[in-house]
């Protein structure tokens, strides 16, 4: 059987086709331009994956959101669920780049962390 | 502020960033970057999906941490910033004059400027969207804004016109906030964003992506209440009996970005009528001397990278410039040939840095499916050639020639050298 991807580990998006036994193990895969091409369909076949990245709101800061991200990327089906769990957070600042928003999301083993400083201020 | 710097920079962005950066590593004493906004980091603050610095960094970091590591670099080699600062006009002689509401009325002189501006949307008014005139039409980047920094949402079911990078990320953001994106329209028969994009914000979500399809009108009163589409031809030419009204509260357009160059006119900087930016050497140079200028002010680029390793060049050439080196002018132009839409730079002097090592970029006019070569020529003759996997307008071909070994393929008589995109 044919399977095709675009591979999205870098901008470029390589189309990659990959021919797959009855079992679903690979047997061929062309198209791809380096080995992030062959990671990738081999995670999309197994344990599809995506970087979640959101906002949470901050009190007593000088901007009301921080923008946050999973610091790996968490399994595709379960973005959704985490956007909810991420959605009522509220932190304090100052926040800090890289703090922990959210600690072990969805029982995955992977933080939330901060993708920029928010100082305290005036609103 | 002092009255006079070695280098100014205008715009905060990763161009000017990274200009600012290079001037100082490069023996500039005084160093200022000039921002409109109230913080450092231009756009990058908005974009916080990740995909950003897989060049420079080897890591796919989000816009704001990307900004980061430039942000804390400018201020550890006390690159001075001002902020909530506008410039009003840029004189050829390398005076700034700007505004703010602590300082007033600005004077100041600069003995070379990096012009780092960036780019705008394209608004409603540009693509001349018929209908009534309702709230809830929105450029992308506005409702990025609104939803990412500002905490609004501006609506509950989207239809989005154009499938630039920046409608399908917010498609992709709407969706996590639980707003409803209905579909994204394109009015070419392609794809005008990247790829990936497709995948993983429209494909991941179940967003229908329908192509050749455009807006024929705007209805709503107070509010956006619908809007009509129609198919076209491969001319882009409406078709009668294809219209279809899809109920919605609100419409966002993500059709395009255009260089920011008011003040570069104002300052004599000449502009290419294809890419719409400063026309430039490899050095960064425009045709003024001692005004460079980098990132989306020049182009529009698809990766941030870029952007940043054109600033990098423009203020290591600002730095040389104020302290005096003699400049050299421009001895080749560049100009598109079949296939090619845009290019920059438009000139080459050939004679920067050790390895004499140019970046060119381009963007194909229409698409080559199959395997390309992309060629510099003079005359008929290919003096530097680079094999493609496929060529695509929405996709910006980076080139990194090695000009010492190009320049010997060359006659010594001409000076007109084209680029071309040709099948193999």
């Amino acid at each position: 059987m044919e399977k095709k991807f675009i591979c999205i580990r870098c901008p470029q998006g390589c189309e990659i086709t990959t021919t797959l036994d009855g079992l679903g193990a690979i047997t061929d895969i062309t198209g791809n331009s380096c080995k992030l091409g062959i990671d990738y369909v081999k995670s999309e076949l197994s344990d599809p994956r995506r970087t979640i990245t959101t906002t949470v709101a901050v009190t007593g800061g000088e901007l009301p959101l921080c923008p946050v991200w999973s610091e790996k990327p968490i399994p595709k089906d379960r973005v959704m669920e985490a956007a909810a769990v991420i959605r009522p957070i509220t932190v304090a600042a100052p926040v800090d780049i890289n703090q922990v928003i959210c600690e072990n999301i969805l029982g995955t083993g992977i933080n939330i962390i901060s993708s920029r400083a928010i100082t305290k201020g005036g609103q | 502020m002092k009255k006079i710097y070695d280098v100014v920079v205008i715009g905060a962005g990763p161009a000017g960033l990274a200009a600012a950066i290079e001037a100082k590593k490069s023996g500039a004493g005084d160093v200022l970057i000039i921002e409109r906004n109230n913080e450092p980091g231009g756009i990058l603050l908005q974009c916080i999906h990740n995909g950003f610095g897989s060049v420079i960094f080897k890591k796919d970091l989000p816009g704001p941490a990307y900004a980061w590591n430039f942000i804390e670099q400018a201020r550890s080699l006390n690159v001075e910033m001002v902020f909530d600062t506008m410039v009003v006009d840029i004189t050829g002689g390398r005076k700034i004059y700007a505004s703010n509401s602590v300082e007033g009325f600005i004077e100041l002189d600069a003995k070379a400027i990096v012009l780092a501006m960036g780019c705008r949307e394209r608004t409603r008014a540009q693509i001349m969207a018929p209908g009534d005139r309702p709230a809830g039409v929105f450029t992308a980047g506005m409702v990025q804004r609104l939803v990412n920094i500002e905490g609004y949402m501006p609506g509950k079911n989207f239809v989005i016109l154009g499938s630039g990078d920046i409608g399908m990320i917010m498609a992709r953001r709407l969706t996590l906030e639980g707003a409803k994106v209905i579909k994204i329209i394109e009015l070419l028969p392609y794809l005008t964003g990247l790829r990936r994009n497709y995948v993983q914000c429209l494909q991941d979500f179940g967003i229908p992506l329908e192509l050749s399809t455009t807006i024929k009108r705007i209805t709503g009163k107070k509010r956006v209440e619908a809007v009509e589409t129609v198919r076209v031809d491969e001319t882009l030419t409406p078709i009668a009996g294809t219209e279809r009204v899809i109920a919605c509260d609100s419409l966002i357009l993500s059709v395009g970005l255009v260089p920011e160059n008011e003040l570069s006119r104002k300052a004599g900087v000449v502009l290419d009528p294809l890419t719409l930016g400063p026309v430039v050497d490899e050095t960064m140079a425009t045709n003024v001397p001692g005004i460079f200028a980098a990132g989306n002010v020049v182009t529009i680029y698809d990766l941030v990278d870029y952007v940043s390793m054109a600033g990098a060049t423009a203020g290591i050439s600002a730095a040389k410039f104020a302290a005096g080196a003699p400049v050299s002018p421009p001895a080749f132009t560049l100009t598109p040939g079949d296939g090619v839409r845009t290019v920059m730079p438009q000139k080459i002097t050939g004679l920067s840095g050790p390895d004499a090592s140019v970046l060119v970029e381009l963007r194909a006019s229409r698409e080559f499916a199959g395997r390309v070569s992309v060629n510099i020529l003079e005359d008929e003759n290919i003096v530097y050639s680079h094999v493609e996997k496929y060529a695509r307008p929405a996709e910006m071909i980076t080139l990194k020639i090695n000009w010492n070994e190009t320049a010997k393929k060359l006659s010594n008589n001409k000076s007109g050298l084209k680029v071309n995109i040709a099948k193999i």
